[in-house]
């Protein structure tokens, strides 16, 4: 991935809503900074994962990436070729590129459509006309993500959530995109319908060579997709690293204490793992704390934590690619055993 | 809250000005001379001209328009015709008197009118609505639904003149309909204006009836209803605690926009009733040409639905909590 | 926390729940039994459609009296709850059994503060005065964790943050110190760490008051976590039941270990495929014969004679552990290890 140009990049990537208010005259009286300067790259075929909590704008993230917003500052590469700014008519052959799966399978797919239909109209608007026909490529798309073709004109009432996702995958693959943003394209499915949804994901993206971006607030989903994973917290990444270091050698505080806190369908028989407990609840974002945004539910915060913002680097002990923005970061010994050692028991 | 009122008064001074600006924009694309109507027989071009100048309508457009907004202000002279006092919203030739005058002289009946079928439909319309939603699916229920459906089909003229014909002149249970103001015989302004209020808050009850019961229905659905009577509240008590507070609401929204339907209906029980209000000056100057008169009764209109609006959203923001005003 | 000798405090007996819709009847519980003592808590696991949400909304009355039909015996510390009445009910909830929800931004009246909401709670069944049940509410607020609750309790719902407002909703629920506590998905809206915390909260509040707990989730990360005994719904039927232990460590119903093993977790390898089970959760409006996990189960065509799609296995409990499944043990001992062993390499 470093030898050639990545597939996206982004640096320093910013949206900042306004808030109206004032008086007499309503005028811009503040920003919800909703992501603050993000930098990370993803190469071909490559699965970046971000995660993090509520409003730690992975989605608004998501959206900047398909320029479905328009970001306030920073740079959106694709290709090599800036697209932050792009017009209507510049995106077009980047649309087709860049597609998007959705959280809610309801709410996406237009309920008076057949499924032959939804599928079918990315290549309708953008006008391809692939071999064999539409209709064809349709069959073919639909068999590839484990539907029935001959569903072809069913409605998608008549699907289950899990194949109405399904239907959404379709959608995004009907013109062989390079890259697809998924947001929290699981979270919305019932457990034992979630690891359909995954494993086809990451058929697709293996067999397809197909790049994404996959945004996931659960850490164990994003895990087992990702090979690189970026952590956000209100706005900014605090880490990123290559899958096996971000879960095995967590640098950053945070990063711990997400992981920590994930429940698991473990009994152990030595109580009480080490557990993090978080205090409190995120910050606004519309008045972040100053210096490192996590300083306020921290432990180890100091002086120098508020004042001074720590970058994204790589701190000492890292290994290359694994970046961490904090002050003190935190070492191996302290990591619980049981993330490090590969098998003391079953996992189930 | 009083930031919002005033913001939104400022706000409505705009509207209200744009909608003028407009208004007075089409008629004068409207090919028609009141000039001319006004020489009379003998009309040589320089009389005509120099009532055209005396009338106002010799400027351009702009100027016109500038005369006219002063006007609300200074007031206007019209040489030959008349004085204009401020505020002045324009002068009817027609008439020969400043509109201002004969618009008020009628508001009254049309406020009137609008009051008392106002207070028909609702207490009838969301009365009915609730007991449908409390008495769901049941016998009550389906014969509301179906009572509202019929009666929000009926048209005015219709209901209104048979009505007339077997209440009044059959049966004579009911006075003939008529405006007595209030302040001279409140019984007999009651009396008159009864027939007209309840045909004209027919079809609204119906509205409001089938509005009140779905909003109802889905308040009921909701989960923090669910919450209260979890907690051990009657279902008497999360019916109109909680389920009625939230599904005042969008009928309080719904309300704000009928104030300008109701002004704009009236015009029909009027006509059908034969009441001298503010719907039937408009049709009667339309009818004459009157376009000064009919610039004012649309400001005059529109300043009350915009008043009534800003009203409505301040009674939002006292019923949910969720709104800010700012 | 001894159990044994403990009178079951709520006790469920062959309860049925049937709902008349348009398009026919939906069976949303159909024959389930379980017993619970104070103190404890019990996991009720399953998916959507299982029949979870209905089996608890039932236990305090909340279903539509007209279209639902309710059979079997819910007992409440001795008190039959099937059929007595509305009266009766509303003493009881809210008061001795209370229920926690999983959305709290809609569970809770946006039109009333959460002070007001919680001193409700507290005045209707005590019978207090305002300024008793709002200084009892600022205490519960207090209790469960809220800063400064004496400026807190005048604020709105929407003027909290998710973890606060389920805060409030749990010290609206004990507020009058009930016995038996319902929690319906009360940390799925919510992030992990805040999902830690509430847990933390139950765990703690459980230990003071001594409340019994039945907690609902589709996520068994949180039921380890949380739980002392298991009850693994499927299509309005209990399809295993047994301790934590017992059911997480050694599963022996094919749909919990599909549900174990399609959970990805932070061990699982991977370079593995996670382990789905095949197809969706069945209507429960024409729900399968026999077994009702049958048609989607890969172990099914193992037991002769069609037993599975022709009839119902029951659910046989031994010192309350058991599975309803038609596997014998010999088969689930090798099936199962099997499929443990290929997960883990």
């Amino acid at each position: 991935m470093s030898s050639t140009t990545p597939l996206l990049d982004v640096s320093g990537l910013t949206k900042h809503f306004p808030i109206k208010g004032g008086f007499p005259i309503r005028r811009t009286v503040g920003h919800v900074q909703a992501v603050d300067g993000l930098d990370f790259q993803v190469g071909e075929g490559e699965s970046l994962g971000l995660v993090g909590e509520s409003g730690c704008g992975k989605s608004t993230t998501g959206r900047l990436i398909t320029r479905l917003l328009e970001p306030t500052a920073g740079k959106v590469s694709y290709q090599g070729k800036d697209i932050t700014h792009a017009n209507r008519k510049q995106l077009a052959p980047i649309r087709s590129e860049i597609q998007m799966i959705f959280q809610d399978p309801y709410a996406s797919l237009n309920p008076r459509q057949t499924v032959g239909k939804i599928v079918s109209g990315p290549m309708e608007i953008n006008n391809v006309n692939p071999a064999g026909g539409r209709e064809k490529r349709v069959r073919e798309l639909l068999e590839i993500v484990g539907l029935n073709p001959e569903h072809y004109n069913r409605f998608p009432h008549e699907f289950s959530g899990g194949q109405r996702q399904r239907i959404g995958v379709a959608r995004a693959l009907a013109l062989e995109p390079k890259l697809i943003v998924a947001d929290e394209p699981v979270s919305a499915l019932d457990v034992s319908i979630q690891a359909q949804v995954v494993n086809l994901l990451q058929k697709v993206q293996q067999e397809l060579g197909i790049a994404f971006v996959f945004i996931a607030h659960d850490l164990a989903v994003v895990r087992h997709f990702s090979q690189r994973v970026a952590v956000m917290y209100l706005g900014k990444i605090v880490e990123i690293a290559d899958r096996d270091d971000l879960y095995g050698n967590p640098r950053h505080p945070y990063t711990r204490a997400l992981l920590s806190a994930v429940p698991e369908a473990t009994v152990d028989e030595t109580p009480a793992r080490d557990r993090i407990r978080l205090q409190g609840d995120v910050p606004s974002p519309i008045n972040p704390p100053s210096g490192c945004r996590f300083r306020t539910r921290c432990w180890k915060a100091t002086e120098k934590c508020a004042t001074e913002a720590p970058p994204l680097v790589q701190v000492e002990g890292n290994k290359p690619g694994h970046l961490t923005a904090c002050h003190y970061p935190e070492t191996a010994e302290a990591v619980p055993a049981a993330r490090l050692s590969k098998d003391p028991e079953p996992a189930i | 809250m009083l930031r919002f009122l005033v913001r939104r008064f400022l706000g409505a001074v705009v509207t209200l000005f744009i909608i003028s600006a407009v208004t007075f924009m089409l008629f004068y694309a409207v090919p028609r001379d009141p000039a001319r109507i006004a020489c009379g027989k003998v009309c040589t071009p320089e009389t005509l001209e120099l009532i055209r100048h005396n009338m106002g309508i010799a400027d351009p457009m702009p100027t016109q328009l500038w005369n006219w907004l002063t006007g609300i202000f200074l007031g206007r002279d019209y040489p030959g015709f008349g004085n204009c006092d401020a505020p002045c919203l324009g002068y009817s030739f027609v008439n020969r008197e400043p509109v201002l005058g004969t618009i008020l002289d009628r508001f009254p009946t049309t406020f009137s009118l609008f009051l008392g079928s106002s207070v028909v439909f609702l207490i009838f319309g969301i009365g009915t609505g609730m007991v449908a939603a409390l008495k769901q699916g049941k016998a009550t229920d389906k014969l509301a639904s179906s009572a509202s459906l019929i009666a929000s089909s009926m048209q005015i003229y219709f209901v209104g003149t048979l009505a007339l014909y077997v209440l009044v002149y059959q049966w004579q249970i009911l006075d003939q309909p008529g405006y007595t103001p209030f302040t001279d015989n409140p019984a007999q302004w009651f009396s008159g204006l009864l027939l007209p209020w309840l045909i004209l808050a027919l079809i609204f009850t119906a509205n409001y009836t089938r509005m009140t019961r779905s909003q109802m229905v889905e308040q009921l659905n909701e989960d923090y209803v669910r919450t209260a009577r979890a907690k051990g509240l009657s279902r008497q008590n999360v019916f109109f605690r909680f389920a009625w507070r939230g599904a005042m609401g969008p009928i309080v929204t719904i309300f704000g926009i009928d104030m300008g339907v109701l002004l704009g209906g009236g015009m029909i029980t009027e006509k059908t009733f034969s009441i001298q209000g503010i719907g039937l000056l408009a049709v009667k100057s339309a009818g004459n040409n009157d376009l000064p008169m009919l610039l004012g009764v649309m400001v005059i209109t529109a300043s009350f639905v915009v008043i009534c609006n800003i009203l409505v959203d301040a009674c939002y923001a006292l019923i949910d909590p969720r709104i800010r005003l700012a | 926390m001894t159990s044994t000798d403990q009178q079951p405090f709520l006790s469920i007996k062959d309860l049925k729940v049937h709902f008349s819709t348009e398009d026919g009847t939906v069976k949303a519980v159909d024959g389930l039994s379980f017993d619970l003592v104070r103190g404890r808590t019990l996991g009720i696991v399953g998916e959507s459609g299982s029949g979870k949400s209905v089996t608890n909304l039932t236990i305090l009355g909340l279903h539509n009296p007209d279209s639902t039909k309710v059979e079997g015996s819910i007992t409440l510390d001795g008190e039959e709850l099937n059929g007595a009445s509305e009266r009766k009910l509303e003493k009881l909830r809210g008061n001795k059994m209370s229920m926690i929800f999983q959305d709290a931004l809609t569970s809770l009246s946006p039109y009333h503060t959460i002070g007001k909401q919680i001193g409700e709670t507290y005045r209707k069944h005590t019978g207090c005065s305002k300024k008793a049940a709002r200084d009892r509410a600022i205490e519960m607020l207090r209790r469960v964790g809220i800063p400064q609750p004496e400026v807190r309790v005048d604020d709105y719902p929407h003027q909290f943050s998710g973890g606060m407002r389920q805060r409030a909703m749990i010290a609206m629920a004990l507020v009058c110190d009930p016995e038996l506590l319902i929690a319906d998905e009360p940390t799925t809206a919510l992030d992990v760490t805040v999902q830690a915390q509430i847990m933390d909260l139950l765990k703690d509040l459980q230990k003071e008051f001594g409340t019994a707990i039945i907690f609902i989730t589709h996520d068994l990360g949180v039921i380890a976590d949380i739980a002392d005994e298991v009850l693994v719904m499927y299509g309005g039927r209990c399809v295993e039941r047994g301790t934590k232990k017992e059911v997480l460590r050694d599963p022996q119903h094919p749909y919990t270990w599909g549900l174990l093993s399609s959970m990805p977790s932070l061990d699982h390898p991977v370079d593995v495929p996670l382990n789905p089970i095949p197809g969706s959760p069945p209507s429960l409006l024409n729900p399968p014969s026999g077994c009702r996990f049958h048609p989607r189960c890969t172990f099914a065509e193992k037991v002769d004679g069609g037993l599975c799609s022709s009839e119902r296995p029951l659910l046989e409990l031994v010192d309350g552990r058991g599975s309803a499944c038609h596997l014998t043990a010999e088969q689930r001992g090798e099936y199962f290890s099997d499929l443990a062993g290929s997960a883990a390499n």
